[in-house]
């Protein structure tokens, strides 16, 4: 077990270097002379000269490189060039609210993942069935720039329930917990009705069935558990989708995270701002993923097992 | 949806992109008398906030999702399945370091890569393509890699480099045609990736601009007059979700048809 943690944990830092080198390549991505970018065709030579010293863009790429990477180990983001304040300090400002919009997102996904898959794989072939899975293929084919406008149009223009946006108390949420929320919950969906019929059908379930178990019992007790695993690795690979959707949820619902962060900092050209807040998002998805793959491997031994033959492969 | 309709949809869409030019459209005719009016049958499928005929941009926006889409698809498949390929068949330090790459590739969730290059590069049609390209070989990579290298001790490869057939040969003759079942099914379902994020970045004003019809960026202007004209949020909102569900319902046939493991993998023979 502790050889499966080191190996997945290495591999994690060593994707998050590369990730974050990625990221740092990004200004280089600039078409033309970056500072001109930032700071407008009409700005003076002087102010040009300063901000590239400031940025260190004045310095040959490997040395840019280490200085980039120093700072980043010392949480050093850089300075905002629209407020002039600290990366870090922006960014903690607006952790908070991406985070619970995430958790959020995430809750109303499971509430309605769970009982939708099991409901379609208990009552299969159905109405309850197809209805669940038509619900799933409506949800992964509506994007959240198109469902977060339906959802205001519905429960707050017309029936006048929810706030149209903006981040003040529970009611405020509910609306884009849910945009951000239902793609999620129609790909989970389906895969807890796929492992769910899969598991249903093993000799074991029978033998439970056998014995007398009422239905609900062998369903929660027997099935889920096995049903179980493939949906949290799924979940793990799927939360850097939800992550990337709180970007445009963001904007929707006028929600002041990390993501109308970078949107509004793409549109400043305040791009030490957009490096710090697409490496934050990317960090936290591939940290959150090598957590899933532990506390998989944690609870499948058969997982670390195979882990550990395709390492030494 | 049923797949008739799905292929119904599909050929309207396409036939919009490309024939579209024969229609008399003008997405960018401006009616002051039209202003926010609703579908009816004068209005065909109603005007939008500068009284511009929403059949005629819908119209017009879908020659920008299906060729961006068929674009970064095409680009993405060939350039990606190419990596793939050829490093899971050479393996050694070359397979290492591409696969350390795709790994990095993987660990930018979702769309958040494509943002901050089309963000990076600036707006524009063609900034999307590429945006949408660097982030859309990674799949293409990944699965050709796994393919091949799931493919390569099969018995009639492993006859063909006994006789002594070149590497481009083996790969282009003897492993492509076994992973192309798979290959198909990604780049369907990679279209509607395409489509929903061509129309996410125009949503996000990164994409097409202005005065250009984008779906997403329709999407994006009608928020304001929601209440008066929902109109104007439904009919580019219906037209996205109609391609995107054919797309993924025709995805979804095909890989019924063609996946290989559905068969009992022996089917792959006959590919």
């Amino acid at each position: 077990m502790i050889a499966f943690v080191l190996s997945r944990l290495s591999s994690a830092l060593l994707v998050v270097f590369g990730v974050s080198a990625l990221v740092f390549l990004l200004i280089h991505a600039i078409p033309g002379d970056p500072v001109e970018v930032m700071l407008g065709e009409t700005s003076q030579p002087a102010d040009r000269e300063e901000l590239r010293h400031a940025l260190g863009l004045d310095q040959p790429l490997p040395v840019q490189m280490l200085e980039y990477y120093r700072r980043l180990l010392h949480f050093d983001l850089g300075t905002s060039l629209y407020s002039r304040r600290p990366v870090a300090q922006i960014l903690a400002e607006r952790i908070p609210a991406t985070a619970e919009l995430a958790v959020a997102g995430l809750a109303a996904a499971l509430l309605f993942a769970l009982p939708l898959g099991v409901i379609a794989a208990v009552r299969r072939g159905t109405p309850w069935d197809s209805g669940a899975m038509m619900f799933s293929m409506l949800g992964v084919s509506i994007p959240n720039f198109l469902m977060g406008p339906l959802l205001i149009l519905i429960f707050s223009l017309w029936l006048g329930w929810l706030p149209v946006s903006g981040r003040e108390g529970l009611a405020s949420l509910v609306l884009p917990a849910l945009t951000l929320g239902t793609a999620l919950a129609a790909i989970l969906s389906r895969m807890i009705r796929a492992t769910l019929l899969e598991t249903l059908a093993e000799d074991y379930i029978l033998t439970a069935r056998a014995k007398g178990l009422p239905w609900h019992r062998v369903i929660f007790h027997h099935a889920m558990r096995n049903a179980m695993l493939p949906v949290i690795t799924l979940l793990g690979l799927q939360l850097g989708a939800l992550l990337a959707g709180t970007v445009i949820t963001e904007i929707v619902f006028s929600w002041p995270g990390i993501g109308q962060l970078t949107i509004e900092s793409i549109h400043r050209r305040d791009y030490p701002v957009v490096q710090a807040c697409i490496l934050l998002i990317s960090v936290t998805y591939v940290l959150v993923n090598a957590l899933t793959d532990l506390a998989y491997g944690w609870l499948d031994p058969r997982v670390r097992l195979r882990q550990s033959d395709r390492g030494a492969a | 949806m049923k797949l008739w309709l799905a292929i119904a949809v599909l050929a309207v869409w396409a036939g919009l992109a490309c024939f579209g030019w024969l229609l008399p459209l003008n997405p960018s005719e401006i009616d002051l008398t039209r202003i926010l009016m609703p579908p009816g049958a004068d209005a065909w499928l109603g005007y939008d906030d500068l009284g511009r005929a929403l059949w005629d941009r819908v119209a017009v926006g879908a020659r920008y999702s299906f060729f961006v889409a068929i674009f970064v698809v095409s680009i993405s498949a060939v350039v990606g399945t190419a990596i793939g390929a050829v490093s899971a068949y050479l393996g050694g330090w070359l397979d290492h370091v591409i696969t350390r790459i795709i790994d990095i590739f993987l660990a930018f969730p979702g769309i958040l890569l494509a943002i901050a290059l089309a963000g990076v590069l600036g707006a524009g049609l063609g900034n999307v393509v590429i945006a949408l390209t660097v982030v859309g070989w990674v799949g293409f990579a990944r699965l050709a890699r796994a393919q091949v290298l799931a493919q390569k001790s099969r018995e009639h490869v492993q006859a063909a480099i006994a006789l002594g057939a070149r590497r481009r040969r083996i790969l282009l003759r003897h492993l492509l045609p076994l992973i192309g079942a798979s290959l198909i099914i990604e780049a369907t379902f990679g279209v509607a990736a395409v489509v929903i994020a061509e129309a996410g970045l125009s949503f996000l004003g990164l994409g097409i601009q202005p005065p250009a019809p984008s779906w997403g960026s329709m999407i994006r202007d009608s928020s304001r007059y929601m209440l008066v004209s929902p109109h104007m949020v439904i009919v580019p909102g219906m037209a996205l979700m109609l391609v995107v569900i054919a797309v993924n319902t025709l995805g979804d046939a095909l890989r019924d048809r063609l996946d290989v493991r559905l068969r009992g993998g022996r089917a792959s023979s006959t590919n």
